[in-house]
């Protein structure tokens, strides 16, 4: 019989039962449209993580204070010597190092700002060197950078994230202007650019300020927090670690690298560690949805067995007739098909609808392939499921399909 | 369609149908039912099975109560059930030999059913009910519409091809059922109780169709319990306790059916 026949006999078949065929459908469609929604959450967050680390700068090192097998044996055995200006010279000019870019000792601390009669506590307050705003991708969006003159000469000049800039001047224009930071006056110089907040800190609520200035207005003279590092590009960033250790080994004057008092974070590294979690959210969120489409696929199965009790009388008319087996098993294969089709195909649209909202925070990003995969999977699932019904409707002996009441 | 209506009756025509033997029972052991079994085999309990030959252009009514076996019977001549034992040649093929792939194939060409509760497909328009044998057979669009309007025309539903079942009488959907039979033009016309479930007046309109049909030379088998039913075929059997107990003429097997026929021959 003709393709077209057989699906005009499916369609009617559906439309007869449009509640239960809207129900049915509303399962595969919910299965479709979480596998492509969830898969794209996941894709989102992972790719919002990626793109807050590449904007710290993926060839950034960190040295901070402590061991690499955790502090505490470190502190327990009284050997951790602080990260000190000192060792961020000692790097600085270490001749040999083709890897290492710039250095920057940075010291953070938090401390309220006043401008006028605004008073705002910004989420830190940073000292640092010039090479810092490259290294840790910050960009001036209006205004200068401070200078490595500014740090000579311990000038009070302050560079503003936007978040700060936003919270203290509103639309005022900050730079020329003086601020109080915890008693002491700095001269707005800078306002950065905003990066834009992923996770719960906001990298944009900073003041960053000379590094000899905030010591000596703040935190004293002593260890620094960490000490950023350049690397001359991204392949270079095992090299330079390697530089660093070694460098460092010698001016805390540790013989085995094993009790290291330090730490080194690789911004490449970091990336990576993200990625295979995010990818594992992903792989589970994507492993939840295709058992909701398996669900629908059962749906399919449970609906079109009910439709083969229904109809058994009309199956046997049919028989009657001539049908053979094979028209008898493709109308009703192409009926669980076309429930499995049209379902897939409104849950693709929910699900790139669906994509267009953020959800709990992420932008999702639909992938493509999830698109194809979800719909043929679904379509795969309708012919699968739709089989066994289809094949007891076409195997049933006519005499005893005609006497079914 | 291969059947070509022939007038002329043949020196030894093929019977339409030639059972031999059959026999038709459900269950084991002691607790086996003989829908069909014939007269016993001498000195045993054993069934011999029933015998029986149906000629060309035939008008047979079988006749019989409820539990006698004539729709099992009907239900073996129309391939849509197989017997226990025995042979049954159709249009000279023996059907015992056929797949179930064969088998929708014989059912489709050489056979037209009536049912006594018209079995049309629900939510189908007259017309496509009437093409729906055709579409099986392969028939091209075109020529199934043709075809179908034509076999509409002939039981008087031309006008009412567009109509589903729910939107038709009881008397215009078995006349439906008939044109649905008769659209392919098959050997053998079986109606089980065809006026079974219609009232007088339809049952009047749905024998003069059937009546008419075999007046063009189609072999009818009709099951029916009504005398007034009967009156209208050539030939009567009666079965009882799956048995022809007896097989009386009518009107000749070339002759117009009794009803029609000049003479108004009574049963």
């Amino acid at each position: 019989m003709i393709l077209w026949q057989t699906l005009r006999f499916a369609a009617g078949g559906l439309i007869a039962n449009k509640v239960r065929s809207a129900l049915t459908m509303l399962g595969v469609l919910i299965g479709v449209a979480s596998v492509i929604l969830l898969l794209a959450v996941g894709n989102g967050s992972s790719q919002a993580v990626k793109e807050s680390i590449t904007s710290l700068g993926t060839n950034s090192l960190t040295v901070s204070t402590g061991s690499a097998f955790g502090g505490a044996r470190s502190v327990a055995s009284g050997s951790v010597k602080k990260l000190t200006v000192a060792d961020a010279k000692a790097l600085a000019s270490d001749g040999d190092s083709a890897a290492i870019r710039s250095v920057a000792p940075v010291v953070t601390t938090s401390t309220t700002a006043l401008y006028g009669n605004i008073s705002y506590s910004p989420g830190s307050v940073v000292g640092t060197y010039p090479a810092y705003f490259e290294t840790a991708n910050q960009k001036v969006a209006h205004g200068d950078y401070f200078t490595d003159d500014d740090v000579l000469g311990s000038r009070k000049v302050a560079v503003l994230g936007a978040t700060t800039a936003k919270q203290l001047f509103d639309a005022e224009d900050p730079v020329g202007k003086k601020i109080v930071l915890g008693g002491t006056p700095f001269t707005v110089v800078g306002v950065l650019q905003a990066k834009g907040g992923s996770g719960f800190t906001d990298p944009d609520d900073v003041v960053i300020a000379p590094l000899p200035t905030v010591q000596n207005a703040f935190t004293g003279f002593g260890a620094v927090n960490q000490i950023l590092v350049q690397a001359s590009s991204a392949d270079t960033t095992t090299a330079a670690q390697s530089e660093i250790t070694r460098v460092l080994l010698g001016t805390h004057a540790i013989a085995d690298p094993a009790k290291a008092d330090f730490r080194i974070t690789n911004q490449a590294s970091l990336l990576t560690a993200r990625e295979s979690t995010t990818k594992t959210f992903t792989v589970l969120l994507g492993a939840v949805a295709a058992i909701s489409l398996l669900v629908g696929g059962i749906g399919i199965t449970n609906i079109m067995l009910v439709t083969v009790t229904e109809r058994t009388r009309e199956i046997g008319i049919r028989k009657a007739l001539g049908a053979p087996r094979a028209v008898i098993l493709g109308q009703f294969l192409t009926e669980s098909t076309l429930l499995s089709v049209i379902g897939a195909g409104l849950g693709v649209a929910a699900g790139i609808a669906g994509s267009h909202f953020s959800i709990v925070g992420i932008k999702p990003v639909v992938i493509p392939e999830s698109v194809l995969g979800a719909f043929g999977i679904a379509v795969a699932i309708g012919l699968f499921f739709g089989s066994y019904p289809a094949n007891r409707a076409a195997s049933l002996r006519p005499i005893d399909a005609l006497r079914h009441e | 369609m291969r059947h070509v209506i022939d007038k002329r009756v043949p020196a030894h025509p093929v019977p339409v149908i030639r059972i031999s033997r059959l026999t038709k029972s459900y269950g084991h052991g002691d607790a086996t039912v003989h829908a069909l079994r014939g007269p016993s085999r001498p000195g045993t309990d054993e069934p011999e099975g029933v015998s029986l030959d149906i000629e060309q252009g035939d008008y047979v009514a079988v006749m019989g109560s409820s539990g006698s076996g004539k729709s099992t019977l009907m239900n073996i001549l129309g391939c849509l059930d197989v017997p226990t034992s025995g042979r049954y040649l159709l249009d000279g093929i023996d059907v015992g030999h056929l797949d179930e792939q064969q088998l929708s194939l014989v059912r489709n060409r050489k056979i037209g059913f009536v049912f006594q509760s018209f079995n049309l497909v629900p939510r189908t328009t007259a017309l496509a009910q009437v093409e729906l044998p055709l579409a099986y057979a392969g028939v091209r669009a075109a020529e199934r519409r043709r075809r179908a309007m034509a076999a509409l025309s002939l039981v008087g539903l031309g006008e009412r091809a567009g109509h589903k079942p729910n939107q038709l009488s009881g008397g215009q959907q078995q006349r439906v059922a008939v044109a649905r039979a008769l659209v392919t033009a098959p050997a053998l016309l079986l109606a089980d109780e065809p006026t079974g479930n219609l009232d007088s007046r339809s049952t009047e309109e749905v024998l003069a169709l059937i009546d008419g049909l075999n007046a063009t030379g189609r072999t009818v088998v009709l099951i029916t319990h009504e005398d007034e039913v009967a009156r209208h075929a050539k030939r009567v059997l009666r079965l009882v306790d799956g048995q022809i107990v007896s097989d009386v003429r009518q009107a000749p097997v070339d002759g117009p059916p009794p009803v029609l026929s000049p003479a108004g021959v009574m049963a």
